[in-house]
């Protein structure tokens, strides 16, 4: 079963106790944008084969959104990190490296 | 190739069956196509059986990464049922059951299509008012289902404990002529078809590049090798995003594991394919007598083809509710199929970004009763250029404009 650790509380939960929210880091388009970004935003998902950055939320515990770095095929996690920040943490994306030197996923690399 | 018959079967007993043939041939990969279809599941060799049945097109390769029918194809739940909500939905899947009921005629392959009933049960009033909408649209869109009474179900199927405590059953929605296929057997046979044409079907081998310029396809790199073609299909279900990677564009869809089981095989106690939407869980019976069982997808992207724990415990125990006499029954096996899942739960049909590069995608977890269908408008699609009737309605700008195909009925559990 899949793990994360929920950067408030600490707590280490079982994916039964949290909720998948999709896509991390989504910029926010609304009234007045143009056509592209409001579906981009919308509908236009990652879905890596690999490192991917996700939302939960710790549903059933503290309740808090949080951020998650994670291999889609293999579901190694590679860190939880809190919800209000525009990019992950700098030693995550140390540790997505070792794994996949290379890596890029929208704007981070 | 040779045709299967009653007298073939007679004619190989009296020479020690040392006569059949290789169903299809294994052939290298040539330079160049007319046509490549990137994936041998259902929906990829169905669009190549219909390139060359209705538009003369043979000069094709089929290429898998694995084995052909391996990916969904050969894992799904095998429910074959047409009654969407939308008018769209119901023309394209009520096409691709059709071309089921004849479909071993056509193949001259056994892939045992048994029309034996779908219900989908109602177990809130919201449900009830649902269906009943559901079988008026049908009504008008000339497909055969009807909204049937509790009394009728426990007929039709004896052991749904109907009055349970936290969800009686208050009616169903009832196809007569849903019911389910032999998921292989439906890839086999078009592969022998396809084959028989003069197709190339290529295993084993993996499209890990494509090739464009100028805004058009030349050609994809594969583990044997580059191939070239004049068009190209990406027919590749849960691994669509990689493929448009691989082609330089964005789709409007996620993978997620859905997982099925199947139990012991006990003696018949079903004849009707029976889905439990409320409450998650649905089960038929298969020829061998196994519960064949199918349960929820994950919340969370993922290609592991396994699917997470929980849903086992959630799909068991909501079936068990519904069907008390299970209780005791051993699983036997489980798996997980890597599926396509788009915004609105309708597939995607249509033109990419690159001129000569046509996608079917996006099936997500319903898309085995919508092979033949499927592979028929992605045909044309590909033959003409232009989408055809069927698949006018499936194109991605839908998400563009605004144009959704609402297919609630398509989504989480219902297949
Ligand atoms: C557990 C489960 C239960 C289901 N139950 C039902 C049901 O009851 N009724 C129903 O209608 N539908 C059901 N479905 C959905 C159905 O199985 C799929 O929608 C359908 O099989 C999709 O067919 P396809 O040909 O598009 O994909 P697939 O059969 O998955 O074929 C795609 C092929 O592409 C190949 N491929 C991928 N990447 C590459 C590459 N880079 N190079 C070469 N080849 C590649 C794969 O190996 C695969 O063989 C279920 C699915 C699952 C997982």
């Amino acid at each position: 079963m899949l793990t994360l650790q929920c950067p408030y509380c600490g707590v280490w939960a079982e994916e039964t106790e949290l909720h998948a929210e999709g896509e991390a880091h989504l910029k926010r388009f609304g009234p007045g944008s143009d056509d592209a970004d409001f579906e981009s935003y919308l509908f236009m998902r990652e879905n890596p084969k690999g490192v991917h950055f996700e939302r939960w939320r710790h549903s059933h515990g503290c309740g808090k959104f949080f951020h998650a770095a994670r291999c889609t095929m293999t579901l190694k996690v590679f860190g939880t990190y809190p919800a209000q920040t525009l990019e992950p943490p700098q030693d995550i994306k140390d540790r997505i490296s070792e794994t996949y030197p290379g890596w890029t996923w929208r704007n981070f690399k | 190739m040779r045709r299967y018959s009653a007298f073939a079967i007679a004619r190989e007993a009296a020479r020690y069956h040392t006569g059949w043939e290789r169903a299809w041939a294994s052939p290298e990969p040539k330079k160049k196509y007319d046509v490549i279809i990137v994936g041998a599941g259902g929906h990829g060799l169905a669009t190549a059986f219909y390139l060359g049945k209705n538009f003369g097109i043979t000069n094709v390769a089929i290429i898998e990464k694995g084995w052909l029918g391996g990916g969904n194809t050969g894992r799904n739940t095998t429910i074959i049922r047409s009654n969407y909500l939308q008018d769209s939905s119901a023309a394209i899947y009520e096409k691709a059951r059709s071309l089921y009921e004849t479909m071993s005629q056509d193949l001259n392959y056994n892939v045992m299509f048994s029309p034996r009933g779908v219900m989908m049960l109602a177990q809130t009033e919201h449900e009830v008012r649902g269906y009943q909408r559901t079988a008026h649209a049908n009504a008008l869109q000339g497909v055969k289902t009807e909204f049937i009474g509790p009394e009728r179900v426990k007929e039709l199927c004896p052991i749904i404990c109907i009055d349970g405590p936290r969800y009686p059953v208050l009616g169903a929605l009832w196809q007569e002529r849903g019911g389910t296929g032999r998921h292989d057997a439906v890839a086999w046979g078009y592969a022998r078809a396809c084959s028989d044409m003069g197709m190339d079907i290529i295993q084993k081998c993996e499209v890990v590049g494509v090739r464009s310029s100028g805004g058009k396809v030349v050609g994809v790199d594969t583990t044997k090798g580059p191939i070239d073609c004049d068009k190209l299909g990406l027919v590749v279900a849960g691994n669509s995003g990689a493929l448009a990677n691989m082609a330089g564009f964005r789709l409007p869809m996620e993978s997620v594991a859905l997982q099925a089981l199947v139990s012991e095989p006990i003696k018949p106690c079903m004849d009707v394919v029976v889905m439990a939407n409320t409450v998650h869980g649905y089960m038929s019976q298969s020829d061998k007598g196994e519960m064949v069982i199918g349960g929820g997808t994950d919340g969370f992207n993922n290609y592991t083809q396994r699917g997470s724990f929980h849903h086992i415990e959630e799909t068991v125990r909501a079936l068990v509710e519904t069907f008390p006499i299970i209780s005791r029954l051993k699983m036997l096996r489980q798996w997980g199929g890597i599926v396509d899942v788009t915004g609105d739960r309708s597939p995607v049909i249509g033109k990419t970004p690159l001129g000569n590069c046509f996608i079917n995608a996006g099936w997500g977890t319903g898309g085995f009763k919508a092979i033949p269908g499927g592979g028929w408008a992605t045909a044309e699609l590909i033959a003409k250029g232009e989408p055809g009737p069927l698949a006018a309605e499936f194109g991605m700008e839908r998400f563009i404009e605004g144009r959704f195909i609402d297919e609630s009925v398509a989504a989480g559990v219902a297949h």
